[in-house]
């Protein structure tokens, strides 16, 4: 699938198929002037990013450097830690600003999933697992969920593997198994938009290799925002890049131009593995 | 070196020895805990054997298990020592004073000594101290659970909050005298209950709380904060996530603590004494001609009953009997009321696996 590219001296290649793809992108991610703190530390610094829609774009920088942070703003995970304050400027999706007074965050997340960087599928059956999204939501019919569920594994690439098994508990998977499970539960929400946090960091390389072959795929559907400490991985899965350091953006450009010809130093620095 | 049999063999030495003794000191605490318990219950179980057991069919003294305390009357009779009941006791006066009347013979003088509370059994209590028992657990586990989740799930760390901890371990320490004389204040004086079991129901309902919270909110932090991440992320509410992601994989810390507080509860005197218990009642609770009567009126309980056979009249071979098989039964019923909730427990246990 990669035909690696004309060697250069940075040390990530990005394989030829990772292309922008054809025709325009579209805004869909609008973060504006954005100030984040933790208590009274501040953990983001005017942060101006447009994510576009049905493209994967990935966050990388050092440990510490606020993308995860970011990430969870997106889907308002972090009102659920105490203390968090955004001093300044809005994240608007679709045009909404998504910290507004009259924006039930319920909502939001239905429309933004996650998927979080230790797999946390329930304790429950493999089937409960997908249809948890859709019974909260009210839905009973059987033949809808045995749907779902079918449609889910399909698009997370579980379903052969599991399809004789849907009333074992999920935690009877492999690591990988589980990661794609929780994938899976996510897309049967179908959310616009898939939040990854580091969704690779706890699995083997071929583990690793099918969820990112996954990522391929889902790309068509859904619009991806992936956080990730390889760069490798995100030369290989990732449309757009977006290179934090010290809780600031420091650059944000195609996969390609930010691996291959970074024009600010210090990216040039990151992702030719002099720090970080 | 040289008289070591290989290069791995232990090397006497003082630490050595030293690890030894602890050991034993440990051991040798433990066995002496399990002798005292052990004792405890032989005792206990080897003099009430005696009263609730029985030689002939059907092994079990039902007479005990299955009427109300009645007084004891012992005499000589035919040249034997009788010991019988008190409703026993007047039909034989009774028939042999008809015998004596057909047969023109004056009648037959008895010379009785009585025992107040050492015949018949202890059915009341049995009923009251069970009955007590389900209503106060209950109550407490309701209010428990419900101050746990809101503690651990919804509160903010903050002043407040350190507070309410501080009040509810200090509820743990009174005394259970001082919450029977708060349930005889308020529940049985202020709020006009009366001795009733429902005042004693809130009065042990309130002395077992801060265990049921203290280890609810034990079993609730136990649950891993990825179910709870994941849950919100796919859009749940709050409190789906907690009813159908938390709250049933921390049932069986949660049943625990209902197992210490079943046999707090079941024990208690003090709590009881002044809200809930009688020395003796006529009437067993359902017999009543409302529906809000059941609430209202006081029940014997086997720890009073324990209390009053041995303070309150004087001590004899009859009156230990008594005591004895009451604090048999007790136990038994302790046990099996625990029992239940430790198979309920391990059921939610392997249902709820993770």
């Amino acid at each position: 699938m990669e035909t690696p590219a004309a060697p250069t001296k940075f040390s990530v290649t990005v394989p030829a198929s990772t292309t922008a793809k054809t025709g325009t992108a579209t805004t869909l991610i609008n973060i504006e002037n954005f100030d984040f703190y933790y208590g009274a530390k501040q953990a983001l610094f005017d942060i101006n990013l447009k994510l576009d829609d049905k493209r994967v774009t990935a966050f990388i920088g050092p440990s510490g450097c606020g993308k995860s942070t970011l990430l969870r703003c997106l889907n308002r995970m972090n009102d659920l830690i105490d203390g968090t304050k955004i001093k300044r400027g809005n994240i608007s999706i679709r045009d909404v600003d998504i910290y507004g007074r009259d924006v039930d965050s319920i909502e939001l997340r239905k429309r933004v999933g996650m998927v979080f960087q230790k797999s946390n599928p329930f304790p429950k059956s493999i089937y409960e697992n997908i249809t948890y999204g859709l019974r909260i939501q009210g839905v009973s019919n059987k033949a809808r969920l045995d749907e779902v569920v079918e449609k889910s594994l399909r698009g997370a690439a579980l379903w052969d593997e599991v399809k004789d098994r849907l009333h074992e508990s999920g935690l009877s998977l492999s690591g990988g198994q589980q990661q794609r499970l929780c994938i899976a539960r996510t897309i049967a929400v179908e959310p616009e938009i898939i939040l990854m946090d580091e969704p690779c960091s706890a699995l083997d390389p071929i583990a690793t290799a099918k969820v990112e072959e996954l990522i391929h795929e889902l790309k068509k559907q859904f619009t991806i925002i992936i956080v990730t400490h390889s760069m490798q991985q995100a030369a290989r899965c990732s449309d757009k890049t977006a290179f934090f350091y010290m809780g600031k953006l420091i650059e944000y450009d195609d996969t390609r131009t930010i691996f291959m010809n970074p024009g600010n130093p210090q990216t040039e620095a990151y992702v030719s593995g002099r720090f970080g | 070196m040289s008289d070591l049999p290989h290069i791995f063999a232990t090397k006497p030495s003082r630490g050595r020895s030293l690890e030894k003794g602890t050991f034993w000191v440990f051991r040798l605490a433990t066995y002496l805990v399990l002798a005292c318990g052990l004792f405890v219950f032989g005792d206990i179980f080897v003099k009430g054997a005696g009263t609730v057991f029985q030689t002939s069919f059907p092994f079990v003294n039902t007479t005990f298990l299955t009427h109300s305390p009645e007084s004891l009357y012992v005499f000589e009779y035919d040249g034997k020592k009788q010991e019988m009941g008190d409703t026993e006791f007047r039909a034989f006066r009774e028939g042999e004073e008809t015998k004596a009347k057909i047969a023109g013979k004056p009648a037959p003088k008895f010379n009785t000594e009585s025992y107040v509370y050492s015949a018949g059994g202890i059915w009341p209590c049995i009923v009251g101290t069970v009955l007590l028992v389900v209503g106060s657990m209950t109550i407490a586990l309701v209010l428990g659970v419900s101050s746990a989740i809101y503690l651990n799930e919804y509160a903010r760390d903050g002043a407040f909050v350190r507070f309410v901890r501080l009040a509810i371990l200090n509820l743990a320490g009174v005394p259970s005298i001082v919450f029977g004389l708060f349930g005889l204040a308020m529940f049985v004086l202020a709020l006009k209950w009366n001795v009733s079991l429902i005042a004693g129901w809130f009065t042990l309902a309130f002395m077992v709380l801060p265990v049921v919270i203290t280890a609810s909110e034990e079993a609730l932090k136990a649950v891993p904060k990825g179910f709870r991440e994941g849950s919100l992320a796919l859009g749940a509410t709050k409190w789906q996530t907690i009813r159908s992601n938390v709250v049933p994989y921390a049932l069986p810390g949660i049943l625990t603590s209902s197992i210490l507080g079943i046999a707090r509860v079941a024990g208690e005197t003090a709590p009881i004494m002044f809200t809930a218990a009688y020395v003796v009642r006529d009437k067993l609770p359902w017999d009543v001609d409302k529906v809000s009567d059941f609430f209202f009126q006081g029940v014997m309980a086997l720890p009073y009953h324990i209390y009053v056979v041995s303070s309150k009249i004087p001590q004899n071979e009859y009156t230990e009997r008594v005591q004895y098989g009451t604090a048999f039964v007790f136990l038994l019923i302790v046990g099996l009321i625990a029992a239940t909730s430790i198979v309920l427990r391990n059921k939610l246990r392997s249902s709820y696996k993770w």
